[in-house]
């Protein structure tokens, strides 16, 4: 009998599309002010002011967001807890994060039976966060610059020398297309696994339940 | 106590301070624009500019000895050629400037008794400017002066001075003798003589203002100004250019010039796109500007190379594009070109595996729940 199962609770729900949206919108505003391709008509036009505010609002945005999600990490579920991110430091999750390799690169017939994260999904998305930290960090550092004395610069402005800004900026403008190509991946293996586990993944995004077949655990 | 009926307004200059630079031939409308463009300079207000003017005054005016290692004078000419009447003559005329190796009259085993007299007679009072970066390779073999290397003078001369003042962007950082690789090891000042109370005012050349400014500051205070994490006066090095630039408006605008000549730039629009980098570069020359507030870089319509920032011609090059180049990746690839690759290379294998897995058969977890709909 198939059940129905409460996997992703509030918290990480909300801070999925928070983050999705967030990554979007800095990506596509982060791309203008890496390279304003788009004209401006006349001076009274505002198109990189615009871009930058934007850019700096969701910038707080996505952080409000992590901390949620790091928060939850330590409060929520099993299944959201920062555990889940490492499967190989148990036996079991080295097992099934084999298995599942072998599944996605066609050495091996079958999928392994997950309720929470599949293990190579939650390498991903370990790197995935850790992409996030870096572009919070190397993108308040930038940020910081425009006042010496204030907040930012006080936590990050180390970084500013022993780090020089141009090479902050080159690897926050490098991590952005790889958070693309994250997002590739992802969204191709959201809807495979959506496809043939058939437990209702795509939809457990928005909802929370999956559906599991408690004999085959 | 002075008469109240007779006591100047706050920030006036006394009478017989502008008749003695009179005498000196400075006209008091030069050294009342002096005063006041220091006292703007470091940001003090009006009121100060009597005590600017009276610490030019007191007869303990200290030595100054002028030091030259890997450089190539441009912070000297940019002292030197400044306009008439200048800054830098009122202080040339009112410190006592006993060794610059190019300009002193002395010469030889004269001019470098000069120094050890200095040194001897004023330990601890008189100031040091340095200019040059100092090579530590080989012994520092690569720079000496009068038999001896820069590193030993360096040390001996800085170690023993009430303060040294680091101009340019090889005393304060290396500079272009510091870019990779660096054959002669050279050092900033502070790297030098770690020991040595040391004031960075970086910049290719740096800007006599900031340098008169820093000198008159330490005359009127009897310290150095406030510093930043770099050991540069927050005075000067406390905003970035980006931040004062005349260009700014076109910058939030969305107003670039694409190529040097073409109409944007004609029309004084940002530089952002020709490799500005004004955004990382902490310096107070749009506001002070160079030879005596005539133009700057940026008004002269060349992107900043951020030259007063540490190791810049390693850290800023490609001056004419806004982001460093990719480590390992050809010259003409930029990061974008990568990125772009990167996501078309994603989107290919990904849809290939896509395509692999709609034939593949028997691998549905669930195909056992189904139950066809008739
Ligand atoms: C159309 C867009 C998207 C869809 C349909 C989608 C779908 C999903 C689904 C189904 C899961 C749960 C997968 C599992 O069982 O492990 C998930 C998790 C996740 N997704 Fe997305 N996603 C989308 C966009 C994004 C974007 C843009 C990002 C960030 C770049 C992102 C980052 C993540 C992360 C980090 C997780 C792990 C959640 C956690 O445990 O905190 N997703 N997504
Ligand atoms: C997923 C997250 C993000 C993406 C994809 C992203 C993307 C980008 C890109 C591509 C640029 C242009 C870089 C260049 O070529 O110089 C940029 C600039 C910048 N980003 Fe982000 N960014 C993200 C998050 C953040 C965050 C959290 C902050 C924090 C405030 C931030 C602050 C900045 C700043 C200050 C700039 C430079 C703006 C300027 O020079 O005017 N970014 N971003
Ligand atoms: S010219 Fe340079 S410093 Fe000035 S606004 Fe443009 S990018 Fe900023």
């Amino acid at each position: 009998m198939l059940e129905i199962r409460y996997v992703w609770e509030l918290p990480v729900r909300v801070s999925h599309w928070v983050n999705a949206v967030c990554v979007l919108v800095l990506s596509v505003t982060g791309f203008y002010i890496g390279n304003p391709f788009y004209p401006a008509s006349d001076t009274a036009a505002y198109i990189m002011g615009w871009n930058r505010f934007i850019h700096f609002t969701f910038a707080y945005l996505f952080l409000a967001s992590l901390i949620v999600r790091f928060y939850w990490f330590l409060f929520g579920n099993h299944h959201s807890s920062w555990r889940m991110f490492f499967p190989w430091a148990t036996k079991s999750g080295r097992k099934a994060a084999i298995t599942f390799f072998r599944y996605y690169t066609f050495t091996g017939p079958k999928l392994p039976y997950e309720v929470g994260h599949n293990p190579l999904a939650a390498m991903a998305y370990a790197g995935v966060y850790s992409l996030f930290v870096l572009q919070l960090v190397t993108g308040f550092a930038i940020y910081g610059q425009f006042q010496p004395d204030g907040f930012w610069f006080g936590i990050f402005g180390t970084l500013l020398t022993w780090i020089d800004v141009q090479t902050l900026r080159l690897v926050h403008h490098l991590t952005m297309w790889l958070l693309g190509g994250f997002f590739i991946n992802h969204f191709y293996s959201a809807w495979l696994m959506d496809v043939k586990e058939m437990n209702g993944v795509m939809s457990s995004i928005f909802s929370g339940y999956k559906f599991v077949e408690r004999d085959d655990l | 106590m002075q008469n109240p009926e007779t006591r100047l307004p706050e920030g006036s200059v006394p009478e017989e301070i502008l008749q003695q630079w009179e005498k000196r031939g400075v006209s008091r409308r030069s050294f009342l624009k002096f005063c006041s463009a220091m006292t703007a300079t470091l940001a003090l207000p009006v009121t100060m500019m009597g005590r600017v003017a009276q610490a030019l005054e007191a007869d303990s005016s200290p030595p100054l000895i002028w030091l030259e290692f890997q450089d190539c004078a441009g912070d000297s000419e940019a002292f030197l050629r400044a306009n008439q009447p200048t800054a830098a003559e009122i202080i040339l005329d009112y410190l006592s400037v006993d060794y610059h190796e190019t300009i002193m009259a002395a010469a030889g085993h004269q001019a470098e008794a000069a120094k050890h007299q200095t040194i001897e007679k004023y330990k601890g009072k008189y100031l040091v400017v340095v200019e040059g970066s100092i090579p530590m390779a080989d012994g520092g073999v690569y720079c000496t002066v009068g038999g001896d290397s820069a590193l030993n003078i360096a040390r001996q001369v800085c170690g023993n001075a009430a303060a040294t003042i680091a101009v340019g962007s090889c005393a304060t950082f290396g500079g272009i003798p510091a870019a990779t690789p660096n054959p002669t090891g050279a050092v900033s000042v502070r790297e030098a003589v770690p020991g040595a109370t040391v004031i960075n005012l970086p910049g290719c050349p740096v800007n006599v203002q900031n340098l008169t400014a820093t000198i008159v500051h330490y005359l009127t205070f009897g310290r150095l100004p406030a510093t930043d994490q770099l050991a540069r006066p927050k005075f000067a090095y406390g905003k970035r250019i980006h931040d004062n630039c005349e260009r700014r408006s076109h910058f939030d605008a969305g107003q670039y010039a694409e190529t040097f000549g073409d109409p944007g730039h004609r029309q004084g629009w940002c530089l952002y796109k020709l490799g500005c980098k004004g955004p990382e570069t902490f310096h107070n020359c749009p506001t002070v500007r160079y030879n005596e507030g005539s133009s700057w870089p940026i008004q002269a319509g060349h992107g900043c190379l951020g030259c007063s920032e540490p190791q810049f011609w390693d850290a800023m090059t490609p001056f004419y594009r806004r982001l460093p180049q990719v480590p390992g990746f050809g010259v003409e690839s930029t990061a974008d070109k990568i990125g772009l690759g990167l996501i078309a290379a994603t989107g290919v294998a990904f849809a290939a595996h896509a395509v692999a897995s709609s034939f593949r058969k028997g691998d549905k977890l669930e195909a056992d729940q189904v139950v066809k709909e008739d």
